[in-house]
């Protein structure tokens, strides 16, 4: 018997959150999984990654791979938010059967 | 739907007494025509029909205290589907019987009820207050025992005289006064009985552990069961006259115990009793306010209808001599057909020996304004009347507003992941439709957003193409097609080393080498750009330009939209005169500032783009006529330029004294120059008749309505009329510059969504990316979300909002002072459907 904790309202926007967060940084961890140029900016890069590397851009390319798996992670965590959130929406609307 | 609003004339109704009240009802179903009051000097109080409203408004009343008791008691009035229709007058009695019945009966048992419920409170004090004071002197007696005080008093002993039990200490009686008394008044009381009564009085006193109801004030509080002994007749009525001050509830205190339990048990059964009798009145008034329910919905609407019709009759005016109502509506043409079926069938209900008919009368009023809407061009036809309502058979923007006005916010809004949730919550709000309708929310705002959803919907789908034109996505730009620019090349054609690479922190792309730029994208702004330092410049460019291109093409559309008026209202010198210089001031000047621009993008490659002229420095030096020095963009600039100058300058003083001069010369009746004073006046008349000619799209035949928005005056006024023209012509040659100016807030407003979207992901987002740790990876999560928050509370609501905002600027003032007047008035049909529901409002249905 699971316990309900959050009303109609939260839950529908738990709901949209996680649908919105799973598509998104699942298709961010892809972007970051083939090495796309565009998010050079937005992975942890220290100078000593690029100069002193016998196998020139393979420092970067480990970069991106680890990112790019933290999303895969992020998305999964989603899931279960998600999940989550549509039971307590299955929950808040039995509930609201029950009353009327 | 046409861009011009539909014809509605004016109707004369003649309507037989007996079955007006039937033809009303009919019309207000269907919604078709507007009336007009034929007694505006009569006050309200004065009106015919004034008992009957009297009598619906007492029908309300009781309506609304019935909805009310049913509210109260928590049953929901269930809604029917169908509205019902007004009741005949025979049926109206009825209805108000059953009301008034139904009120009585309520009041009664909701009196009866009041009366059981305090009567019951009685009891339930009296026995708390037996049953704590037993406890009193129960334990008064086990002092009795063991304390010295009391042993000058013998135990109670009954006492014939005067009922309360006696004990005798120098002669004076041993009196008992017990009740009860609010909690909150105990203390004082204490103290008002030891001031008074001189320690004559011994006052015991212990809470109830129940909270009672006082009914007179319904505040549930603690109570306080007294005890008062005294001394002395005196005495007694002094702590009576206290106990009255207070407001205390006083018993009769038994005089031993078989008594207490005696009257205990009676009070238990009465109680007993007295409950079984109250959940029976509950269960029946609960019965009688069931039954009400189901009818309730029915009776408001019926009386709303009935009240709209007796207020439409007030407004009729009755020809005593042939006893008939004379009433006077507007009805669009296209529906007279209709309005035609309305009476007929209107009559037939009402029995009427001579049926109701229809006759059109002319008028020199102007009709109000009809625009047929459906769900998907409300909305836009709200945001154009929001501006003013069209005159009567003018051009409306609003057909074209429907493509225009979310292309002009999707410039402004430009990018790709917000158009997609914009477009999805406005397709969720879309396929829901339905529910939304039935749920009538209150909440203003949400219901805004609800109304305008085609439009919300739109903007996001456009934002969307424009999105991919920016090539903007949260942001980021997509690389669908490939880069034109290949960095690669630089390194192949010995322009950079990895020496360079090291020393430098900002290197330039030389598009003149060969191999470095392909070509441009296929579709959209290259996405190389995203990561250019000097991405801004190029960006600004580009939309700096796009924005004066859209605004002059905006804005020549207008222009253009305004000969569409000229000619349906038949003033054909219109177009030659104020359109043709109109358009040619705009082209002559904005037009080629437009060609110019175009022209530098196609002739100027990147070998040639050192050289490249700044446009800006030719259109200025257009005007001040001084291009001598500089090189020009294409053989024959000076001579074309001097040539549309001369053209843009000539247009003024024609578009100043063309049309005053031209009326004058009319109103003086001149067909040539010379005045042939002998033929004038027939010329005049005949004159007038080529001028206004008669409508033929009238299904009616033998009438001819005069319908152009500028009659011929009687009185020409030369100077009236040059002052008007004289304000336009600087109005709209000035507002040109100033409005192509005004449409540069296009390149701002998408600069200013662009720098905030990237800096929200710059500072949000990154920081979820840079976390290098093992834990740290569940950061992202949090991250997201208030990513995801502050996109749509910034991005999309404030950005959004400010977009429409400005969107709807540029077509309210670019847009439509070159051609839109805007001064009409709305048609407003008698239609049940539209009035306000006074219960509605209020929640109780």
């Amino acid at each position: 018997m699971r316990v309900l904790f959050c009303g109609p309202k939260l839950a529908a926007c738990g709901i949209v959150l996680s649908t919105w967060g799973v598509v998104m940084l699942g298709l961010l961890g892809i972007f970051f999984i083939t090495h796309s140029a565009g998010l050079i900016e937005d992975i942890p890069l220290q100078r000593e990654d690029l100069y002193p590397d016998p196998n020139p851009p393979q420092r970067v390319y480990d970069l991106y791979n680890q990112v790019g798996y933290n999303c895969f992670i992020a998305a999964a965590i989603y899931v279960v938010l998600g999940a989550l959130s549509c039971c307590q929406m299955r929950l808040n609307k039995k509930k609201e059967y029950l009353v009327q | 739907m046409t861009p011009f609003s539909s014809v509605t004339r004016r109707k004369m109704c003649i309507r037989e007494s007996g079955s007006e009240y039937d033809c009303i009802s009919e019309l207000g179903e269907l919604g078709l025509v507007e009336f007009r009051d034929l007694n505006p000097s009569v006050s309200s109080f004065q009106r015919r029909f004034v008992s009957e409203i009297k009598r619906c408004e007492e029908m309300e009343r009781i309506l609304g205290y019935l909805l009310r008791e049913i509210h109260k008691a928590r049953i929901a009035v269930p809604e029917e589907d169908e509205s019902p229709l007004a009741p005949p007058p025979r049926q109206v009695l009825e209805i108000m019987e059953q009301l008034q019945r139904l009120e009585m009966e309520l009041s009664e048992v909701a009196k009866n009820k009041e009366k059981l419920q305090r009567n019951l409170l009685e009891l339930t004090e009296y026995t708390h207050m037996l049953k704590i004071t037993q406890t009193f002197i129960h334990s008064r007696s086990r002092h009795e025992a063991l304390g010295p005080q009391y042993e000058e008093f013998p135990t109670m002993e009954t006492d014939s005289a005067g009922g309360c039990t006696g004990m005798q200490r120098l002669g004076a009686k041993l009196g008992f006064i017990s009740g009860l008394i609010q909690r909150v008044k105990v203390e004082a009381f204490e103290r008002m009985l030891w001031r008074v009564c001189k320690g004559y009085t011994i006052l015991s006193y212990a809470e109830v552990d129940e909270s009672l109801t006082d009914l007179d004030t319904g505040e549930i509080g603690k109570s306080v069961v007294f005890l008062i002994s005294f001394w002395g007749d005196q005495i007694g009525q002094k702590v009576q006259k206290i106990c009255d001050c207070y407001h205390c509830h006083l018993y009769p205190h038994p005089e031993n115990d078989e008594e207490r339990a005696d009257v205990l048990d009676s009070l238990r059964t009465r109680i007993q009793d007295l409950n079984n009798v109250l959940h029976r009145t509950e269960d029946y008034l609960r019965q009688v306010l069931q039954k009400a329910s189901e009818s309730a919905f029915s009776w408001v609407v019926q009386v709303k209808k009935m009240k709209a019709i007796y207020h439409i009759l007030n407004l009729c005016s009755f020809d005593v001599t042939n006893k008939c109502l004379i009433a006077e509506v507007w009805c669009p043409i296209s529906d007279l057909a209709k309005l035609r079926g309305a009476l007929e069938e209107g009559s037939r209900k009402g029995d009427a020996t001579v049926p109701s008919f229809v006759n059109r009368i002319p008028c020199t009023d102007t009709p109000p304004t009809l625009l047929r809407s459906n769900k998907f061009t409300s909305g836009f036809q709200s945001i154009v009347e929001a501006y003013g309502v069209g005159d009567y058979r003018e051009v409306s923007p609003a057909p074209y507003t429907i493509i225009t006005f979310p292309f002009l916010f999707a410039v402004m809004f430009g990018d790709l992941g917000h158009g997609i949730v914009m477009s999805l919550f406005a397709l969720w709000m879309v396929l829901t439709e339905k529910k939304q309708n039935k749920k009538r929310s209150n909440n203003e705002i949400w219901t805004t957003f609800f109304n305008g959803r085609y439009i919300i919907l739109m903007m996001g789908l456009f934002s969307v193409y424009t999105g991919l034109i920016y090539n903007d996505c949260f942001s980021k730009s997509l690389n669908i097609f490939g880069s034109g620019w290949s960095i690669k090349a630089m390194f192949t054609n010995q322009q950079w080393t990895n020496k360079t690479l090291q020393n430098n922190a900002l290197l330039t792309m030389d598009p003149n080498v060969s191999g470095v730029f392909n070509g441009p994208y296929p579709f959209g702004i290259d996405p190389i750009w995203n990561m250019a330092v000097n991405r801004l410049s190029f960006l600004n460019s580009y939309k700096m330009k796009m924005s004066v291109i859209v605004g002059v093409i905006h804005m020549s559309f207008g222009v253009v939209l305004s000969v569409f008026n000229h000619l349906h209202f038949k003033q054909k010198f219109n177009v030659y005169l104020l359109f043709l210089p109109e358009l040619l001031f705009l082209l002559c000047l904005f037009g080629y500032l437009v060609f110019m621009i175009f022209y530098k993008w196609l002739a100027f490659s990147a070998r040639e783009s050192n050289r490249a002229p700044s446009i800006l420095i030719h259109f200025i030096n257009m005007f001040i006529m001084q291009g001598k020095d500089i090189t020009p963009l294409y053989p024959g600039q000076t001579g074309l330029q001097i040539f549309l100058l001369l053209v843009a300058m000539l247009s003024v003083p024609v578009l100043l004294l063309g049309k005053p001069l031209y009326l004058y010369w009319l109103y003086r009746g001149g067909k040539g120059l010379r005045r042939r004073r002998g033929y004038e006046r027939v010329r005049r008349a005949s004159e007038d008749n080529s001028i206004t000619p008669s409508y033929d799209d009238d299904e009616e035949e033998g009438f001819d309505e005069v319908s152009n928005r500028e009659p011929l005056p009687k009185q020409f006024d030369f100077a009236d009329v040059c002052l008007h023209q004289a304000i336009h012509t600087i109005e709209f040659c000035l507002g040109c510059i100033s409005n192509t100016a005004s449409y540069l807030r296009l390149w701002a407003l998408s600069l200013a969504h662009a720098q905030l979207s990237e800096v929200l992901w710059a500072m949000v987002m990154r920081l979820g990316f840079k976390i290098t740790t093992k834990v740290g990876v569940v950061f992202l999560v949090p991250v997201f979300g208030l990513f995801a928050t502050l996109t749509v509370s910034i991005l999309l609501v404030m950005e959004g909002l400010s977009a429409f905002l400005h969107a709807l600027r540029l077509h309210w003032v670019e847009f439509q002072n070159k051609f839109y007047h805007g001064t009409g008035v709305k048609f407003v049909p008698f239609d049940f459907s539209l009035l306000p529901s006074v219960f509605e409002q209020e929640g109780l249905l």
